[in-house]
């Protein structure tokens, strides 16, 4: 046997692959220098980021926090980092905050704006973790924490703090407690919002409040006898007798009775983001039911209710909101008697509201579309009247399907409020940019006011987006 | 068409209805306040400030007419109004006088159906270039690129200038006044163009002023002031007495300060000036009756901000940061074009 063997004895060690093949030069060959028209790409790109971060990043770093005015902030700039330099000015954000977020709103009274806003986090609670005592119970209670600090930011007095510290205590208790309790919360919010934002008499949104209980009554005990709808028709008049001829009456006895009242703030000195969230909000709130309504409408058997329920959609869907607020501005004044104060805000809130209900409607006839037959078969075999089918089967599975449409109509509609500055309202992007600029002190400042109005808007769609995605997870029910 | 007709009979009826019941006067005293179309923002004409209070020239006389009536200069309601909202909101009636530099025009006059009662500012429009374009003539500006805000009557006015004096010129377009200053601080346009007024308070904003220029040609005429409905004529002489009150005031000598004084010395003087005797309504004079005022109108309206002089420096004057010359805007005595009828 010779000693020379063929057959290896040891593993050769495994050679690295080509410098070409491995490490940072295979993932840039990979993903940035793969053919010649993903290079051009690259470069490009490098190139676009680079003038970008040249352009913005001494500008952010040269900036000034503290200063009275523009000039005083150029000065600043130039004295740090010589002539030629430029730096932002966020002083302006610091001297002009509270007209970004109230508008003209009285300084005093901020702390009603402000706890208005928390509240709405714990009516929104049961909507978005019903039920759920753990989730529910943290965020009613991080929004008390954040509602005390920042009352204490804007330097409310110390007695309005400690009844809202105790209001959320409670709140918070409750929420672990019996957390499917706030729904009270939810239901009350809209008069306790109107009234924490407009004030005047507590008796008024009272006796609005009475009118909706009586509609609620006299539904619910004549919709046995006459069906849903016209018990609905029913209680409607039943609710516009109060509200036209007993509700006036009632408040004044009362508010001569207990005048309990809060300081009367007109809609004018709305601002800010507290307007863009006034309009938003109730809107949103708002157009979803109205939206459910007109996709049924449309889906609907009967001719009258769908031809109008189409007329309508078509119509407001085919019109540019902006035409819709110089309409609300413009042309419903000389509908009505001359005079009548009729106010802009309202009028721009009813309709986006209009407006935004066409769209909502379409997103959910894409979910119901997307429903099998089956299900209305099904739902009619189990012997459901129309209105049990919908509220049972139907719509839970429509809207589930429709949730990221409807929640990128409302990030859309968020958005669109600064619109109405086109007809005079102080919006917080156009229309308090112009009042900061209009002050000699702010003149020609152009980046500050809108990147810090983006920031803030980027931060709320950016979060409502989120929960969209994090309700899909949870609603997922099926397997794919 | 035929809807539009339509609509347009039906609020000119609602409009001609709503006319006849009440005038403007007694509606603002059943009111409580005054409703003062004002600007949305821009510098010293009207504004809210950092308290959120409206200042500038513009409210100043909104706040002069609110203590005319009412003795109380803080009775004023402002609504802000846009360029595009401002002529809809006083034809409706939402507001009762709208003091928002707006142009006295034929058409908006006539067409509108307007009263441009007063003019309290006499504006025109001008053009602003970098110093080392080495321009000092309008007319120099031939091939220029210029930023000119877009839907203004300056847009036309800027047209025909060019086209009378033969030479080229290419519009950048902005959509306002603070685009405009970015575009042409960026060097996008040569010239910029806008009433003399927001040139120099946009001049006075600017990093390095000395190094704009304004040019001398001024090529309109930009007469702006108190814009009331027709039809009411009353209320039109009262917006337009009111400032000329404040005029009278300062050919008279008669400002915030002095107006005390002054009272107390016609009431003592037999000799005094008579003019002023019936202007602030001293002994048996009582010329406020006649427009359904009290007698005290002229020294309350005078009261709240001075006259048209303090009023002018306090808000857009030299001494200001907008630093406006008196110019056209001088009283009649000094060279310029404010000049007020007299009180008889």
């Amino acid at each position: 046997m010779s000693k020379s063997s063929f057959v290896r004895t040891a593993m050769i060690a495994p050679s690295l692959p080509p410098a070409s093949e491995r490490g940072v030069i295979k993932w840039l060959r990979e993903n940035l220098f793969s053919g010649p028209f993903n290079t051009i790409l690259t470069l490009v790109a490098i190139w676009a980021i680079y003038t970008l971060i040249k352009g913005s990043v001494p500008w952010l770093s040269n900036s000034v926090w503290n200063a009275e005015s523009l000039r005083e902030c150029r000065d600043i700039v130039i004295a740090q980092s010589g002539e030629e330099a430029t730096g932002a000015c966020w002083a302006m954000v610091r001297v002009r905050w509270n007209q970004f977020l109230f508008g003209l709103y009285e300084v005093s009274e901020y702390w009603r704006p402000t706890t208005a806003f928390a509240l709405m986090f714990v009516a929104l609670t049961p909507v978005l973790y019903y039920g759920l005592r753990r989730p529910a119970t943290i965020l009613v209670g991080v929004v008390s924490v954040l509602l005390v600090l920042a009352l204490f930011g804007l330097g409310t007095d110390s007695g309005h703090i400690l009844m809202m510290a105790a209001i959320m205590a409670v709140l918070t208790a409750v929420a672990w407690i019996a957390p499917k309790r706030l729904v009270i919360v939810t239901i009350l919010f809209p008069l306790i919002a109107f009234y924490m934002l407009w004030g005047g008499s507590v008796w008024g949104p009272v006796g609005t409040f009475v009118g909706f209980a009586i509609f609620a009554l006299v539904w619910w005990i004549s919709q046995r006898f006459v069906g849903v709808v016209v018990a609905a028709a029913v209680g409607l008049i039943a609710a516009a007798i109060w509200w036209g001829t007993l509700q006036t009456a009632f408040t004044t006895a009362l508010h001569t009775a207990m005048p309990i009242e809060l300081l009367y703030i007109r809609s004018d000195d709305f601002g800010g983001f507290l307007l863009a969230f006034v309009i938003g909000i109730t809107a949103i709130t708002a157009s979803l039911p109205i939206g459910i309504l007109l996709a049924l409408g449309r889906q609907s058997d009967m001719p009258i209710v769908k031809t109008l329920s189409v007329g309508f959609i078509e119509f407001f869907r085919g019109v540019p909101l902006i035409t819709v607020l110089f309409a609300a501005n413009f042309m419903l004044l000389y509908f009505l008697p001359p005079r009548t104060n009729f106010d802009l805000i309202l009028r721009v809130i009813i309709v986006v509201i209009i407006f935004a209900s066409a769209y909502i409607a379409e997103v959910i006839r894409g979910g119901l579309a997307a429903l099998p037959r089956g299900q209305y078969e099904a739902a009619d075999a189990l012997g459901l009247d129309y209105w049990q089918a919908q509220r049972l089967i139907i719509m839970p599975q429509a809207l589930k399907i429709s949730i990221p449409g409807i929640v990128s109509s409302f990030i859309g509609l968020f958005k669109d409020t600064t619109l109405v500055a086109l007809v005079g309202l102080m919006d917080p992007l156009q229309g308090v940019t112009k009042v900061v600029r209009s002050d000699t002190a702010w003149k020609g400042i152009y980046w500050e006011p809108y990147l810090f109005v983006g920031a803030i808007f980027f931060l709320v769609c950016f979060s409502m987006s989120r929960y969209s995605m994090y309700l899909e997870n949870k609603l997922k029910t099926d397997h794919r | 068409m035929k809807k539009s007709v339509l609509l347009g009979a039906l609020a000119a009826t609602t409009m001609i209805a709503g006319f006849a019941s009440a005038g403007t006067l007694d509606d603002i005293k059943a009111r409580g306040e005054l409703i003062c179309g004002s600007n949305n923002g821009l510098t010293g004409f009207g504004a809210p400030d950092a308290d959120g209070n409206y200042q500038g020239f513009d409210v100043s006389l909104c706040k002069a007419i609110a203590a005319a009536v009412f003795g109380d200069q803080s009775k004023v309601k402002y609504v802000p109004t846009t360029g595009e909202t401002r002529f809809t909101a006083l034809a409706s009636g939402e507001v009762d006088v709208l003091v928002r530099n707006s142009t006295w025009t034929f058409s908006r006059d006539n067409d509108l159906k307007f009263d441009f009662v007063a003019v309290n500012y006499y504006d025109g429009q001008g053009f602003m270039v970098k110093k080392d374009l080495g321009v000092s003539s309008a007319k120099e500006l031939d091939g220029a690129t210029v930023c000119i805000q877009t839907g203004t009557t300056t847009e036309l006015n800027l047209a025909d200038f060019f086209k009378t004096n033969g030479i080229a010129y290419t519009p950048v377009t902005v959509a306002d006044d603070a685009e405009a200053q970015r575009q042409y601080e960026a060097g996008a346009c040569d010239a910029f163009t806008t009433d003399a007024s927001g040139l120099a308070s946009t001049r006075a904003a600017m990093a390095d002023p000395t190094a704009h220029i304004i040019l001398p040609e001024i090529i309109s005429k930009e007469p702006l002031g108190p814009v009331v409905r027709h039809g009411d004529n009353n209320w039109g002489d009262i917006v337009r007495w009111v400032h000329f009150a404040l005029v009278i005031a300062e050919e008279k000598g008669i400002t915030q300060a002095n107006l005390a004084e002054v009272i107390a010395k016609s009431e003592a003087d037999e000799a005094a000036d008579p003019e002023v005797k019936r202007l602030l309504g001293i002994g048996d004079n009582d010329m406020g009756v006649m427009m359904g005022l009290d007698k005290m109108w002229a020294r309350n309206a005078i009261a709240a901000n001075g006259n048209y002089g303090e009023i002018f420096e306090a808000n857009i004057g030299t001494s200001t940061p907008i630093g406006l010359a008196r110019g056209l805007n001088a009283l009649w005595t000094q060279g310029g074009l404010q000049y007020a009828p007299p009180v008889r």
